[in-house]
């Protein structure tokens, strides 16, 4: 089979039809504790040791919905404009399997935390809007580990230590059309979540999943066709390149006059298909039923307001503001406000330089080059922000040349060091002081009388030797503004 | 001492008075329970070690001249659906044969604070699923009454070990009747506390929603007590209510002048005569105490047990599941796959009574069926507690009998589901309202058969239910008015 989206369907088949896909987005929760017990949800202990009665589902234990896992869920609903149910209701999803001690999942159903909302995505720039479903709370399973064990071949071994981690389900509706849409809307999603801190989203360890429900439809049609749910994105990448496979195997599927079959799909990253899982393996009746253990989650609207009150400014509000307030470009403040940390070393590093275009250029330039260089996030940035803003601020005030202050920049990325430690222990310092430059000046066209009768009759251009003569002398010190204001005014005497 | 004859309050008494160690007890009463328990069968297994170290906390807070609690020295059986650490809890079923649950339940926790004694685990139905405890793994109990019938279900070893004097009170838990009907088949007081009052954690989950713990006694004033002793709200039970605890003992003794009890008439159908006749008797005691009797109606009534029998195997379809051959649970041998694992492990671990309920609640869950049968029972079940509501605006309590038959014999309905689930008919409305009910004992038939009276009154009302009780049995009501 061949295993690249474009060997299944040409661009201008793939173009008569339409895709259809919507978003499973599961999200760990950034408690310390587990949704209905005390135990730490910390990642990496030895298996099967932060448990307890409750978590491990023993006979006779009771969960206790934590609190925390609530504030969290419902801010998440809030920051995507979602309505939050004043009662809303747990319940029982039943099915086995060895990974799920109680033989239950606790999550919910027929009244799930909040509903209605959406999310708006750019594209091709313009606004789309995607709806949000629902956003509702859910138990981890724990992890099955069928690899890396002496008797891997006969056994499978469980860690139960994931069970019980505070999830929440945010289901889209089938509203992207495209796997970039896909992408675009994950991207806000996530940034929207981690500016909250209701997860870290971190991928790798499973805190932000997604699963697609994906199908096509010809241009035009008003039905949607049978779905396939793609299982296994475990990044953004594949989440891409998943959709783009699936789509061309559902156009190649149509156009050999084939059905498209509505079924579980998992994506195998090292190949880069979907495989199809067993009919067997998904064929399930969960037998919803409201948690008996549990009584309704209700939710008072003073409560709600407490919640939205201490929310963060979101990445859509803190864009718009930038725009406004800093005069940057739309595309500068995205790139600013891609993560919270950014977004305040920018602030601040504007606030003290009282230059913010310079800052986000500075920002965005010189420091991620650096950063980049070195593989380290902006926390861990050795320029902290208002030193980088005082160092814009000694170029605003002349002190310092645009040249003078990368090499400045550069030394304190290296050293940590304040700006103006490196200016004045280095004698960078700028020469503005026109008495100063003046005599350098006038010393430098009395040594070169046949470059100044150059210049005289006509030959402009040596100006340029001029100035790199005084900067020669001040050793790039001397403002050039200044240099050339006076260089023009003396030789054109 | 006679421990068939201690009451909570003299042994209190005897211990502060040194009359008797609440060592020496324990040891009188575990050597009494593991001789008597051939004749019933009533414990599966005893818990000596566990008793003693009680008994030697007692004994020690006697010494320092400190309140050694309000059950101290209380011999007491706990029905083994309730998990205890560190002592084998099996819910009477072949798959959790060698469980050790490494936690305690929060009563037993409360009750041994309050200076109980476990002497054992009490046998009961499998999973507390019967009303004749004839379905449990480890034998059928004997009604102490007459060894050849059923002590009751499914907490019948907490009755019989009441009964026959092997413990002073017992710890048991009802659904649908559980601890009120073996109460009244073996002749002891049974209480079913307001859903909520007790807490359900360590409680084994048979149907979440209707599952109760409570106490057995030989008198009222005991199984207030022990209620006292256990009841308010647990952190580790959502469901557990925040009211306060009041002292049942100190609302008795206040007679039943102006009491208004209402006897529904639905309840009076069909009742074995002899039945019927203590429980006529039974209500002409009250009435002599200065109870206004009225009938009333709840006519929900007629689709309780249908109502009961949806969802409560529904909910143990789920709280069952977990019994999966996979950790605590016996595993099939050399199983070839996963499902087949979980079939055999099931199949072979599962007694008869816990398979039919598992299948019907996983019916009546299933895609499609789930609006007709579990919303429908639901609703019901709304109308059911609606008719408790509407009876206690008229009325103070309502007063039934406990089951339409005494105890039958060993065999004679086991074959027969249908026949053995409307046993339950008088007992299951008061699980499905969440409301208080207890059995008291009200005479004998002819052939020496112990019939049971049952009293019920509005949520967190035990006060007034005992306050009833307690003068019924001061009145002489339990020997049969």
């Amino acid at each position: 089979m061949a295993s690249r989206a474009d060997v299944l369907a040409s661009a201008e088949v793939l173009d008569k039809y339409e895709p259809v896909i919507g978003l499973e987005v599961h999200v760990q929760l950034a408690t310390r504790t587990k949704i209905f017990c005390g135990c730490p949800t910390s990642f990496g202990a030895p298996p099967n040791t932060n448990v307890c009665p409750v978590c491990l589902g023993l006979p006779g234990a009771l969960p206790v919905l934590n609190e925390r896992a609530v504030e969290l869920a419902a801010q998440a609903a809030l920051a995507l404009s979602c309505r939050v149910n004043a009662v809303s209701r747990l319940a029982r999803k039943n099915y086995f399997y060895p990974d799920l001690p109680k033989g239950y999942q606790i999550s919910q159903y027929e009244s799930p935390l909040a509903e209605h909302g959406f999310i708006d995505i750019r594209i091709n720039d313009a606004v789309k809007r995607i709806g949000v479903t629902r956003v509702h709370m859910e138990d981890d399973a724990g992890k099955s580990l069928h690899e890396g064990f002496r008797d891997s071949e006969r056994y499978t071994y469980v860690d139960l230590n994931r069970c019980g981690a505070p999830l929440i389900e945010i289901v889209s509706e089938p509203d992207m059309r495209s796997s970039e849409e896909a992408y675009a809307y994950l991207t806000e999603l996530k940034q929207r979540l981690q500016y909250l801190q209701v997860s870290t989203c971190d991928m790798e360890k499973g805190h932000l999943r997604c699963d697609a429900n994906v199908s096509v439809r010809l241009r035009g049609a008003e039905k949607f066709g049978a779905k396939a749910e793609v299982k296994n994105l475990n990044s953004f990448r594949f989440l891409r390149m998943a959709l783009d496979y699936e789509i061309a195997r559902q156009v190649a599927v149509i156009e050999d006059g084939g059905t498209v079959s509505q079924e579980t799909r998992l994506y195998d990253a090292q190949n880069n298909i979907t495989v199809g899982m067993r009919s067997k393996e998904h064929a399930h009746d969960y037998r919803y039923f409201p948690e008996p253990d549990l009584l309704p989650l209700q939710i008072g609207d003073c409560w709600l307001e407490g919640l939205r009150n201490a929310m963060p400014e979101l990445p859509g509000e803190k864009r718009a503001r930038f725009v406004q307030s800093y005069g940057l470009r739309e595309y500068d403040a995205e790139v600013l406000t891609q993560t919270q940390e950014l977004a305040a070393y920018f602030e601040k590093a504007a606030t003290v330089s009282r230059n913010p275009v310079e800052a986000s250029k500075w920002v965005q330039g010189d420091l991620m080059a650096l950063l980049n260089a070195q593989g380290k996030p902006i926390a861990e940035s050795p320029v902290a922000p208002e030193q980088l803003g005082e160092l814009l601020a000694l170029v605003s005030k002349g002190e310092l040349s645009g040249k003078m202050a990368k090499q400045v920049f550069a030394r304190m990325f290296a050293t940590g060091a304040a700006a103006r430690e490196i200016v004045e222990r280095e004698g960078m310092r700028q020469i503005s002081d026109a008495g100063e430059i003046e005599k350098i000046v006038d010393d430098v066209l009395a040594r070169n009388p046949k470059q100044v009768e150059q210049y005289r009759s006509g030959k402009t251009a040596v100006a340029a030797f001029f100035v790199g003569q005084v900067m020669k002398a001040t050793r790039g010190q001397a403002n050039p503004q200044a240099v050339n204001d006076l260089l023009k005014q003396k030789l054109g005497r | 001492m006679d421990i068939a004859q201690l009451t909570l309050d003299r042994i209190r008494e005897d211990l502060i008075a040194r009359r008797y160690s609440a060592a020496e007890l324990a040891t009188e009463a575990l050597r009494l329970a593991e001789a008597e328990n051939p004749k019933t069968n009533a414990y599966i297994h005893f818990c000596p070690e566990r008793a003693l170290d009680a008994a030697r906390r007692v004994d020690g807070k006697i010494a320092n001249g400190e309140d050694p609690g309000a059950l101290a020295g209380a011999a007491v059986a706990v029905k083994d659906v309730i998990v205890t650490k560190d002592v084998r809890t099996t819910c009477g079923s072949r798959l959790l044969a060698n469980y050790i649950p490494p936690y305690d339940a929060t009563a037993v926790i409360r009750m041994e604070r309050a200076g109980a004694m476990i002497l054992g685990k009490a046998n009961c139905d499998e999973f507390a699923m019967g009303s004749s405890n004839e379905n449990s793994a480890f034998g059928a109990v004997r009604n102490p009454v007459d060894p050849e019938r059923v002590p009751g279900g499914s907490s019948g070893g907490p009755a019989a070990a009441v009964a026959q004097g092997t413990a002073v009170v017992s710890l048991g838990s009802d659904t649908g009747g559980s601890i009120r009907q073996p109460a009244s088949f073996c002749g002891v007081v049974g209480v079913t506390p307001t859903y909520g009052r007790v807490s359900r954690y360590g409680l084994v989950a048979f149907a979440s929603s209707l599952d109760h713990i409570g106490p057995f006694a030989r008198t009222v004033s005991d199984a207030a007590a022990l209620l006292h002793a256990i009841a308010g709200r647990d952190e580790m039970d959502s469901t557990s209510a925040f009211a306060p605890v009041p002292d049942y003992r100190a609302g008795m003794n206040g007679g039943l002048r102006g009491v208004k009890l209402g006897l529904p008439r639905e309840y009076f159908k069909g009742l074995a005569s002899e039945t019927g006749n203590r429980i006529e008797a039974g209500v002409g005691l009250l009435k002599k105490l200065g109870c206004e009797v009225r009938e009333i109606s709840l006519p929900a009534t007629d689709y309780a047990i249908a109502c009961y029998y949806i969802i409560c195997t529904a909910e143990a379809s789920s709280n069952l599941a977990r019994y999966d051959g996979v950790r605590y649970t016996t595993r099939s041998a050399s199983p070839p796959n996963l499902i087949d694992m979980y079939r055999a492990s099931r199949g072979e671990g599962f007694g008869a009574e816990c398979k039919r309920r598992i299948m019907l609640g996983t019916y009546v869950l299933s895609a499609g069926y789930y609006d007709a049968y579990y919303l429908k029972a639901q609703k019901v079940r709304a109308l059911i507690a609606r008719d408790f509501q509407q009876a206690f605006e008229k009325v103070d309590a309502i007063v039934t009998p406990v089951s339409p038959f005494p105890a039958f014999k060993i065999g004679e309905k086991i074959d027969d589901p249908m026949e053995m689930y409307l046993s339950d008919i008088y007992t299951i409305t008061g699980d499905l309202a969440g409301i208080p009910c207890m059995s008291v004992p009200c005479g004998k038939t002819a052939a020496g058969l112990p019939v049971g009276m049952q009293i019920l009154t509005n949520h967190f009302d035990e006060p007034g239910m005992f306050r009833i009780a307690d003068a019924y049995e001061r009145a002489g009501g339990f020997a049969g008015a």
